[in-house]
């Protein structure tokens, strides 16, 4: 978005003159790092919007099912799903890391970082994937019996509400990981070329504020899926209901 | 003979030797802005046909020409490329791009190679809905098409249950809202940073006021609307159950999601013509634009109060009674600023010089036209009436009046009034006002009967009629005939104009605001030959006459 600009002669801003003669320097669309953070900034409210919608289905359906959902979510795997939020949390801390030794000049040790969040979210991924094939072998998934109405496997209804909704936003939020890592070998490949350096570093910036959305969309997927229904664990809610 | 965006161009990548290939890979607003006004009006000219084939099915009672499920093919046809393809992306994407960076005394937009990107997502989005109008089998010996039949709205349940290709048609209006969300990201961006030194808010022309107000609900409503289309297909396609209620799932959820963006949306295209609107009255009036900030400002509140009112769509779908009288409300108190708006421009022509020009006609045919289709909204916004008007051809008249006789009225307003300056060129004026008037006269002729008829009962979306309704389809039919009839001959006179037009100067209305002060027409690849400072309101004329008045390099003289 905002890397529009790195051509090889240096832009000049223009200059505009009011009728006392002063003089006012114009902005101009090149060279516009501001304008490049506002972009992605902006980018940035229209996920909130696309996953703000998806919760607010969720919690539509846990208003109208609440102890489906507490039994459905105490059968999810809070060790992997807990696991997978510490290795989150981590690589947001490496891809932050990674934007402080850029800006310092250190090119070399935020190349190491990226390198490091890329493994990080390889990790979260194979997760997930450990994960998804438990629940499939337990006959929990989309497509499967449990899933569909109408046969003796059938869950009751708040129960595949509420997993159609885990496979949706959890694979969705996958999806953003894949694109995340992506961005991150194409912004690699930038630093290698010389086209994203400690003075311009807008592309590294903003890949760090996609990464740090995706890790705050976990931090509320998370307790929404994997916590509800914790209760039985700790001794409390379900039983107590 | 100085060279003009014709002549010459950037490129996103490359600098290739063939004019169509820098054509392609353009990044100059102006000639983005030009390609796609050509293929949003090709698809407009598509869903007209596709709407002149149901008007002539229901000439008389029963079956004429085409069978039932091909008229619902036929409605979805016409609903998914008018809306997806041509309105929403409409007016921003057209004059958006030529005039805005124009108005402000920018370069270019923010973002000129994620426009050129946008550009092409939009393309791929067209290509991708009709596909499956190509995706047709012959069963004996006739041709069974696969295009969705759901209507433009995809309702659940049925959308989930219907065997023809709805797949295609979600996935290509997912497509065409990111499109939309990044043409209203680069334009918020472009508006925050790239204004002209001196310009605040409350300098700039009204046209980017309305720009800047429909770009947030680009922004802000689209991912609502493409999250709930990505949950129709992982619904249809892995059966998650939220819109299932054979799972325990809410159809109505449904409605509510497409609603939260598709209402908002009908404000995403009227706010940018409304700006159109604030552009014309006072050009062609000679005259300051009447209460300025409270036309800026009632864009800002439509904006947001449009997202408050979805829930009128519903009202037959079970609601509770408190959350009916809500939305409601909210949805009258959207006329108030709208009626700012409209006292606003009256004000204006009082005691100006008014010139009756295509423009300008175009302008007064719209206050009409959009304001039987304003007040006929505010009519069905009421509980009680809308019980008995919901889906009835009443319906139908009305957003044909507000968004036909509002939106698409001011566009061709604005083509109108920007060609000069796209093309340097001019097209018959008398031959124009004719076509206004042809359009005019169909316009009201095509959709008046429907209010009648539908207030009588006749329901929308309906193959077949009972006979006493029969009159009332026959009027629109003849209203339509006249009505393709003076588009065709519109666009014939604009071509015409491109083709042997005469030549201009850059500032043949006498208009104030910056993009009538480019230094030749059409204007040069990198806009005004130097930036102005703006210390100065949009339009300011003295006696008639605009007040300020520039020297070639953009220094005031006045």
């Amino acid at each position: 978005m905002a890397h529009d600009s790195h051509d090889s002669h240096e832009y000049v801003p223009e200059i505009a003159v009011d009728r006392d003669g002063n003089q006012h320097e114009v902005q101009g669309w090149q060279g516009d790092t501001y304008g490049g953070k506002l972009g992605f900034w902006l980018f940035m409210l229209t996920e909130v919007m696309m996953f703000g919608s998806m919760f607010m289905v969720l919690s539509y359906y846990f208003h109208l099912h609440p102890q489906d959902f507490l039994d459905a979510s105490a059968g999810l795997n809070r060790v992997l799903g807990g696991t997978n939020t510490v290795v989150l949390l981590v690589s947001a801390l490496t891809m932050g890391l990674g934007l402080l030794k850029m800006r310092n000049g250190d090119v070399k040790g935020a190349k190491l970082m990226i390198w490091a969040t890329i493994l990080l979210a390889l990790v979260f991924l194979g997760v997930k994937a450990v994960e998804w094939t438990a629940e499939y072998h337990h006959g929990i998934f989309l497509g499967l019996d449990a899933l569909q109405s109408g046969n003796e496997h059938s869950l009751p209804f708040g129960q595949i509400l509420f997993f159609g909704m885990y496979f949706s936003m959890t694979g969705l939020h996958g999806v953003h990981i894949i694109i995340g890592i992506g961005l991150m070998l194409w912004l690699l490949k930038r630093i290698n070329s010389g086209k994203v350096t400690p003075e311009h570093n807008i592309l590294h910036f903003n890949i760090a504020l996609y990464w740090d959305l995706v890790h705050l969309i976990w931090v509320f997927v998370f307790p929404y899926f994997y916590m509800i229904g914790a209760g039985d664990i700790a001794g409390g809610v379900i039983h107590g209901h | 003979m100085s060279k003009s965006y014709f002549d010459e161009t950037h490129c996103a990548f490359g600098h290739p030797k063939s004019t169509f290939m820098q054509w392609m890979l353009t990044i100059d607003h102006k000639r983005i802005g030009i390609m796609y006004a050509v293929v949003m009006f090709t698809f407009f000219f598509v869903a007209v046909a596709a709407a002149l084939t149901m008007r002539f099915e229901l000439f008389a009672p029963g079956q004429q020409f085409i069978e039932a499920q091909t008229f619902n093919q036929a409605f979805t046809l016409h609903g998914v490329i008018m809306v997806f393809l041509f309105i929403i992306p409409g007016i921003p994407a057209v004059f958006g791009n030529i005039v805005m960076p124009l108005m402000i005394g920018a370069k270019d937009v923010s973002f000129p190679r994620l426009n050129w990107f946008t550009f092409w997502l939009y393309i791929l989005g067209c290509i991708i809905a009709l596909s499956s109008l190509f995706n047709f089998s012959i069963a004996d010996g006739s041709v069974v098409f696969n295009f969705a039949d759901t209507g433009w709205t995809f309702y659940a349940p049925y959308s989930l249950n219907t065997d023809t290709n709805v797949v295609t048609t979600l996935v290509a209006a997912f497509i065409l809202g990111m499109a939309s969300i990044l043409t209203g990201l680069n334009f918020l961006v472009t508006i925050h940073r790239l204004r002209a030194p001196g310009m605040d808010f409350f300098k700039m022309p009204l046209f980017v006021w309305g720009i800047y107000a429909t770009a947030w609900i680009q922004l802000l409503a689209t991912p609502v609307v493409g999250i709930t289309l990505v949950l129709a297909l992982l619904e249809k396609y892995f059966g998650i159950g939220i819109f299932d209620p054979s799972k325990g799932g809410d159809p109505v959820l449904f409605q509510h999601l497409f609603w939260i963006y598709s209402h908002p949306a009908v404000y995403l295209m009227i706010l940018p013509a409304f700006g159109i609107m604030s552009e014309i009255i006072p050009a062609f009036s000679r005259r300051e634009i009447f209460g300025y900030r409270t036309i800026a400002l009632s864009s800002a509140s439509i904006a947001g109060v449009g997202y408050l009112v979805w829930g009128h769509h519903l009202f037959t779908s079970g609601m509770s009674d408190m959350a009916k009288t809500i939305f409601s409300f909210l949805t009258f108190f959207v006329a108030i600023p709208t009626g700012i708006k409209f006292y606003d421009w009256i004000a204006t022509m009082y005691k100006g010089k008014i010139v009756l020009d295509t423009p300008m006609l175009w302008a007064l045919g719209t206050i009409i036209t959009f304001a039987i289709g304003g007040l006929s909204g505010v009519t069905i916004a009421m509980i009680g009436s809308d019980i008995h008007l919901q889906d009835t051809y009443y319906t139908i008249a009305h957003f044909h009046y507000a968004m036909l006789g509002g939106v698409v009225f001011l566009f061709f307003a604005g083509i109108h009034y920007w060609f000069p300056l796209v093309f340097g060129k001019m097209y018959s004026e008398v031959q124009a006002k004719l076509a206004f008037v042809i359009l005019f006269i169909g316009f009201n002729f095509l959709w008046f009967p429907m209010f009648i008829a539908g207030y009588l009962g006749m329901p929308r979306r309906y193959f077949d009629y009972l006979p006493e309704f029969q009159i009332y389809h026959q009027f629109s039919f003849w209203g339509a005939i006249i009505f393709v009839v003076g588009l065709v001959y519109m666009f014939y006179v604009l071509i015409q104009g491109i083709r042997n037009g005469k030549p201009t100067t850059p500032n043949p209305w006498n208009a104030t605001t910056l993009e009538w002060h480019l230094p030749t027409t059409p204007p040069p690849l990198e806009n005004h030959t130097k930036v102005p400072y703006v210390d100065f309101r949009p339009y300011e004329y003295h006696h008639g006459q605009p007040v300020v008045k520039f020297d070639e390099n953009m220094k005031r003289i006045d």
